[in-house]
């Protein structure tokens, strides 16, 4: 078994987008190869015209009662995080080829943190004998 | 052997990493950032508010190889010292 990690991250909103780079960078420190692949909403979130904007709560922030972060979801540093752990460690992010398909758009739209589009099975290759997560 | 925190307290870091208010995984990107700007045998020392930040360093230092040498609470903040091993 490696010790590499890999990452679906399927959500876009930014306390998924948070949780995933806390993950991401914290292995990347550790000296662990990290796989990341986007799909959805995680992909339409790292489009080049949409990074920088306030990507809201997940559902369960409506939960009545719910905490809320502190400083708003704004300012949770989701993308620097992301930043920082490319530039510490070997990271790569990839675009799901199917859904930019699905989605509408193509790779170039992406910010430049994205590597580039990849398919399933080159993924799945990738990742083999590591561990796996979903976000 | 265990570094007391007299012993701690005496030691002068090649570089001081503060990343005090900074949640994780801040301080321990920062340490990581900082320990690769000085060379093998050097000692750093991440200042840090977070309380998890001293066991974190540990782990990394003990999976990457360097040398964790312990932590002092002074004001409010954690002194992490750590030799850089490789």
């Amino acid at each position: 078994m490696t010790d590499g990690i890999s990452l679906v991250l399927f959500s876009g909103t930014t306390d998924k987008l948070h949780a995933a780079a806390t993950i991401v960078a914290g292995a990347a420190a550790m000296g662990r190869p990290v796989n990341v692949l986007l799909q959805y909403w995680a992909l339409d979130a790292f489009r080049a015209d949409r990074i920088e904007t306030d990507h809201g709560l997940a559902y369960d922030a409506m939960t009545p009662g719910s905490s809320r972060p502190v400083a708003g979801a704004a300012e949770i540093p989701w993308l620097e995080t992301f930043r920082m752990a490319k530039e510490l460690g070997d990271v790569t992010i990839q675009a799901c080829s199917g859904s930019l398909e699905t989605l509408g758009f193509k790779a170039d739209r992406l910010d430049g943190l994205v590597d580039g589009p990849c398919g399933i099975a080159s993924f799945l290759m990738a990742a083999e004998g590591g561990q796996i997560l979903f976000i | 052997m265990t570094t007391t925190c007299a012993e701690l307290d005496a030691i002068t870091a090649d570089k001081v990493i503060d990343a005090r208010g900074a949640a994780c995984p801040g301080p321990l990107l920062e340490a990581k950032k900082g320990m690769g700007s000085v060379p093998v045998g050097s000692i750093i020392e991440i200042w840090s508010t977070d309380p998890v930040t001293k066991s974190d360093i540990g782990a990394w230092s003990a999976k990457i190889g360097h040398d964790f040498l312990g932590s002092v609470t002074v004001d409010g903040y954690d002194r992490v010292l750590v030799r850089r091993g490789k």
